[in-house]
């Protein structure tokens, strides 16, 4: 593995030796040095819609508000991603001290993680440990106290006005936009939300400082990223590498010699064909992610891969629009007709054409991204879908 | 302050419109016409049809129109072909899931969805069919309302209105994915949940998903059966709003051509609800100072106050669910229309020499909730069903079209002797603050023998749209016998759409404020907005009616409830005074208590 | 009825009476008794000052907050993809061949509802099941039978 092209980091599962310490250090500056620290290291969010970070905390600083929020989004749905869990279960203090710098820059005195329900086995250990934290900024004078909220099964409230409406005690269905965060998120108050790896991140420019964080991934994808790796791989897993790295070498890295295809971004990504290994970047200027990437072999069928993905959104669809909700299940009967003949080929074209309408039409992020698998599967491998 | 102003361009033409107007009303100031379906003037801003996206230059994604806030320098495209496409596209996947037999459809011609599938040419759909063969079973458990979410496109207008207007929340969105649907508590037919039968829903849903539950074919019935005597009743705000269907403009009064149009239908008998009104006011007026006399003399801890009206069904259920221990507030009288069946039944069947089983009383009513009230089990006081069926002013406008009629070249003519005198204050009963009035023209006169202190007796502090409204008056000059009242002001609030209710009587069970009288109708605007009224509904629809119904009162010989010459003759003749045993028996009612999730 | 009453009255003084407690609320319940049962919901709903059918409507969004009677251990085997690639079908076969019962179900003796779920985040060692809050990953049809021996053991005991 030293011949690889791929660069791997070690900066969000390090060990840091009292990391109280980064937190102390940090809050010796002021609110606007450290945003302007977070801007200047080129952080974008690890969620995968890659906003910068510094800017959404300039934004909800400059909010006027007696009441403010900063959230941490630990509802990790995405199929295929599962680097979320991990830093949770193996450095949370990391993940405090992120939403804690957070909440001191923007002026919130609550912060509030909301943890996917499917990982709810994660907090005989997680509500201790923010326990103990919450007593460490007490200890300090530190005006700023740390809450854990659950879901209870629904991808969308990983979307972040879906996640408020959640945490408010409604259904997940996302909010129009604007407004944004920003200035109306969670109770309609000014509220940073950040994914975990984000904070994670915000911590560890804190500690290495934001020239080393610089130093890695390239102009546009600034830092390292950590990756959830499954799929047809003899080595699945999680790894910490530097962004905008070509498909081909992360193949050559992970592939079992055999892949025929990359999903990127997991079920809402790209669907990457063999022969676009090469031209391909993951990161901001190419492809983003939220840190799912799936291999599959030629032994897979794209039209079972589609037919699940599918599967999933028809399910997970919080069903309120009408492009995602009706759009979402026509495309799954649709290359189920297909399938059957009891469509033409040609369909596959209407189908393509609709879910463009979906990507356009629909109020979030769910419905607007169902074209990016669609039409990447269907595109490339056409021959497995109808036949 | 007046707010800033934002330049924007709207398929290239420049406008200037207000900060925080959306695209789709900077769109109507050009008269550019943006197609919604979940946006609704009378509830929140809700984005989820789709139906009205625009292109935003710069913009990633196409915005909602009705959703979308205008900023400085946007530029919009309302028809481009990208926004032509996906209209296209919603429109058909709506289509998809929805039973399209429209022919089948009670809102068929009426129907929003329908009109925009032919506006756009929705004529080749290829999208696959995805209605469940379960939806097809339409809820009809409610004698008022009949829900089919084989019709239903998720706009979810109904649960706002629900929600918004009326405080219930009977309706919700349940699910998610291909189970989301609009439904009850754990999915209970609506006759077992908190519903008021109010019928705002139906009035607000752009399909054929809930409406009333249709009495037509039973009345043709009855009229064409020549062993019963058939008298049909028609309800204050009918006559404003029936017009609408039938070719005037909104709030036109057409009273005369509706009496002509009910006679030619075939009724044996066409009587006015608006006598049962000003037999309210007398039976509401008397119970009100009995009421104050035991509270302010004879200090009675039972007695309570302040008295609520008791005239809309809506708000009747409303309290029965929300409120069970405020019952003893409402008024025991019956609201006119089963004040009418009663009295029809009885009084009218002894002038006539009639037997009450040969009596069929129809009522034409603004009102979905008239159809579960004219069933409750207390209202059989002529041992009988007093009223048989209700219809909807939309009802009868379908009965006028269904027989041939021309309404707009109709003569006028008089409703019938004996139950068919009306006065202003019975009329102005259409109109929320209307019944207040009404009763503070009789009560005014009977304590101080002198009118109101108001000008041409319109007492406008109780008019008008505010939702909770006050007004008081001092009453002085009493007659010896209503001395206890002398120098009290006389305290009234009035309140509509059940979302006000709720506020105002919340704040009276809590000791916050402090009433004699109150009135309340359960939907917006009082009964000219009701349940039953023809689509479309606005404040600016609302507006007009209530002009046609001030109009009426103004225009009327006898404007106060007493002086109705049938009330009058009633009394004489058959009830003796207001509030006696036999009026009692007839016209009161009493109320129960029940759960606040189910019925 | 009455131990509902008590659970829910010690949620609410627990997390409040505002409309935002609602979630907690309910999973608090869930995590007792698997389930909400329609009494469970309109007292929520009574507690919170909210609509039932409302409370109802936010309860069924969730995949969690389950409305229709489930057993003492809810088993809920991930689909998705990567656990499909892996023979999530094995597993679900094997466990409707050892409880008798298919996708959806509940034992007769109430002690096992089967359901499959959507992606747990154990794309990497798939198959995954939870029951209840534990989670099991890199399933085999002898481990899982092995798993449902330990429970099967456990509510013996």
């Amino acid at each position: 593995m030293d011949t690889s092209n791929l660069k791997k980091v070690d900066l969000i599962f390090s060990k840091v030796d009292d990391p109280l310490h980064i937190l102390d250090k940090a809050l010796q500056k002021s609110q606007d040095d450290i945003i302007n620290e977070i801007i200047d290291s080129g952080l974008k969010g690890r969620g995968g819609a890659g906003f910068p970070t510094g800017l959404k905390w300039k934004f909800t600083k400059n909010e006027d508000s007696d009441v403010k929020y900063v959230i941490c989004n630990a509802d990790e749905g995405e199929p295929g991603t599962f680097k979320d869990r991990q830093i949770i279960e193996m450095v949370p203090e990391k993940i405090f001290i992120g939403m804690t710098i957070a909440s001191y820059c923007v002026g919130a005195k609550e912060a509030y993680m909301y943890l996917r329900g499917e990982y709810n086995y994660l907090k005989k250990d997680l509500v201790p440990k923010m326990e103990n934290f919450n007593n460490d900024l007490k200890n300090r004078g530190i005006d700023i106290t740390l809450f854990l909220r659950s879901g209870s099964g629904a991808y969308i409230c990983g979307e972040e006005s879906a996640l408020f409406e959640s945490m408010e005690g409604k259904r997940g269905e996302p909010r129009n936009k604007p407004p944004y965060p920003t200035k109306s998120g969670y109770n309609y108050k000014p509220t940073v939300i950040n994914n975990v790896e984000t904070l994670v991140y915000v911590t560890m420019i804190e500690y290495i400082g934001v020239e080393e964080f610089r130093k890695l991934g390239t102009k546009d994808s600034r830092g390292s990223k950590v990756f959830s790796i499954s799929g047809d791989t003899p080595i699945p897993g999680i790894y910490e590498l530097e962004l905008g790295m070509k498909v081909s070498d992360f193949v050559r890295e992970f592939g079992d010699g055999d892949t025929k295809a990359v999903q990127i971004g997991g079920a809402s990504g790209f669907c990457v064909p063999r022969k676009n290994f090469e031209s391909t970047i993951i990161g901001f200027e190419g492809i983003p992610t939220g840190g799912s990437v799936m291999l599959f072999n030629s032994s897979r069928s794209m039209y079972n891969v589609l037919h699940n993905y599918l599967d999933f959104f028809v399910e997970e669809s919080c069903a309120q629009c009408t492009p995602c909700r009706a759009g979402l299940q026509q495309l799954l009967k649709g290359i189920e007709a297909i399938k059957r003949r009891e469509k033409p080929v040609s369909y596959l074209d209407e189908l393509i054409k609709l879910s463009k309408t979906m990507k356009v039409a629909s109020k979030c992020g769910l419905g607007q991204s169902i074209a990016n698998p669609f039409v990447s599967i269907v595109e490339n491998f056409k021959e497995e879908i109808i036949f | 302050m007046a707010k800033a102003l934002i330049n924007i361009k709207i398929n290239d033409i420049p406008i200037s419109v207000e900060e925080g107007t959306s695209i789709l009303d900077a769109a109507k100031q050009l008269n550019i016409k943006i197609p919604t379906l979940c946006d609704h003037p009378d509830l929140s801003v809700s984005g989820n049809c789709r139906v009205c996206v625009v292109e935003v230059k710069g913009a990633k994604y196409l915005q909602a129109a009705c959703a979308t806030p205008v900023a400085e320098g946007m530029e919009i495209y309302t028809n481009s072909q990208v926004v032509r496409q996906s209209r296209k596209h919603v429109i058909e996947l709506l289509l998809s899931e929805h039973n399209a037999d429209c022919t089948s459809c009670s809102r068929n011609g009426k129907c929003e969805l329908q009109d925009l599938a032919a506006e756009y040419h929705i004529f080749d759909r290829i999208l696959l069919d995805l209605l469940n063969p379960e939806d097809m079973i339409a809820d009809i458990s409610s004698p008022a309302i009949k829900k089919d979410i084989s019709k239903c496109i998720h706009c979810q207008r109904c649960v706002r209105t629900c929600e918004e207007l009326q405080y219930v929340s009977a309706l919700a969105v349940i699910g998610k994915g291909p189970q989301q649907h609009i439904g009850t508590f754990f999915d209970y037919p609506l006759n077992e949940v908190v519903c008021t039968n109010c019928g705002q829903c139906v009035l607000h849903c752009p399909t054929g998903a809930l409406t009333e539950r249709n009495y037509i074919e039973e009345v043709w019935d009855a009229i064409n059966d020549h062993t019963k005597h058939v008298i049909v009743q028609t309800a204050p705000a009918v006559r404003v709003a029936i017009g609408e269907e039938l070719g005037f403009s909104y709030g036109t009064r057409v009273t005369g051509k509706m009496v002509t149009a009910l006679k030619r239908l075939g009724f044996d008998s066409v009587l006015d609800t608006d006598f049962a009104a000003d037999l309210t006011i007398l039976e509401e007026g008397t119970e009100l100072l009995t009421r104050l006399k035991r509270a302010l003399v004879d200090k009675d801890p039972d007695v309570k106050i302040p008295m609520f009206t008791s005239c809309s069904p809506g708000w009747i259920k409303f309290m029965e669910h929300l409120y069970p221990d405020m019952l003893g507030h409402l008024s025991t009288c019956k609201s006119p229309q089963q004040m009418f069946g009663a009295v029809a039944k009885t009084y009218y069947a002894q002038k006539k020499g009639l037997s009450a089983k040969d009596i069929i009383v129809v009522s034409i009513m603004p009102c979905t909730a008239k159809k579960y009230e004219a069933q409750r089990p207390e209202m059989r006081s002529s041992s009988y069903q007093d009223v048989d069926y209700v219809l909807t002013t939309r009802e009868l406008a379908t009965m006028i079209k269904q027989a041939g009629i021309d309404f707009m070249s109709l003569p006028e003519t008089d409703y019938d002797p004996l139950m068919g005198e009306s006065t202003g204050a019975a009329v102005i009963f259409g109109a929320t603050g209307g019944v207040m009035e009404a009763a503070l023209r009789t009560a005014y006169e009977i304590v101080t023998g002198r009118e109101v202190p108001f000008k041409n007796l319109d007492i406008t502090p109780v008019r008008g749209f505010d939702g909770i409204r006050e007004a008081s008056i001092k009453i002085e000059g009493t007659k010896p016998e209503w001395s206890f009242l002398e120098g009290v002001e006389l305290k009234v609030a009035v309140a509509h759409e059940l979302v006000n209710a709720n506020k105002l009587v919340r704040a009276i069970r809590n000791g916050e404020l402090h009433y004699h009288f109150v009135e309340v109708m359960a939907c917006p605007g009082g009964c000219l907005g009701g349940g039953g009224q023809p689509y479309p509904v606005s404040w600016e629809v609302r507006q007009m009616r209530a002009q046609g119904i001030y109009e009426e009162d103004k225009n009327l010989l006898f404007r106060k409830s007493h002086e109705n010459p049938e009330i009058m003759q009633i009394y004489e003749e058959y009830l003796g005074q207001p509030n006696s045993h036999k009026a009692h028996e007839l016209l009161h009612t009493h109320y129960y208590p029940r759960k606040k999730y189910i019925n | 009825m009455e131990e509902s009453k008590e659970l829910i009255k010690k949620s609410v003084a627990k997390h409040g009476k505002s409309r935002n407690a609602l979630m907690p609320i309910l999973q608090d319940i869930v995590a007792d008794k698997q389930y909400l049962e329609p009494l469970d919901i309109a007292l929520v709903a009574e507690e919170l000052d909210l609509s039932a059918a409302d409370v109802y409507g936010t309860a069924t969004f969730y995949t969690f907050l389950d409305t229709v009677p489930r057993g003492k251990n809810v088993i809920r085997v991930c689909r998705t993809i990567s656990c499909y690639m892996s023979g999530k079908d094995e597993i679900i076969s094997t466990l409707e061949k050892i409880l008798n019962i298919k996708v959806g179900e509940t034992t007769i003796d109430r002690q096992f509802t089967l359901l499959t779920a959507n992606c747990m985040g154990w794309c990497h060692k798939g198959p995954v099941m939870l029951i209840n809050d534990e989670v099991y990953h890199s399933l085999t049809p002898e481990k899982t039978i092995e798993i449902i021996q330990q429970y099967r053991e456990k509510s013996k005991n």
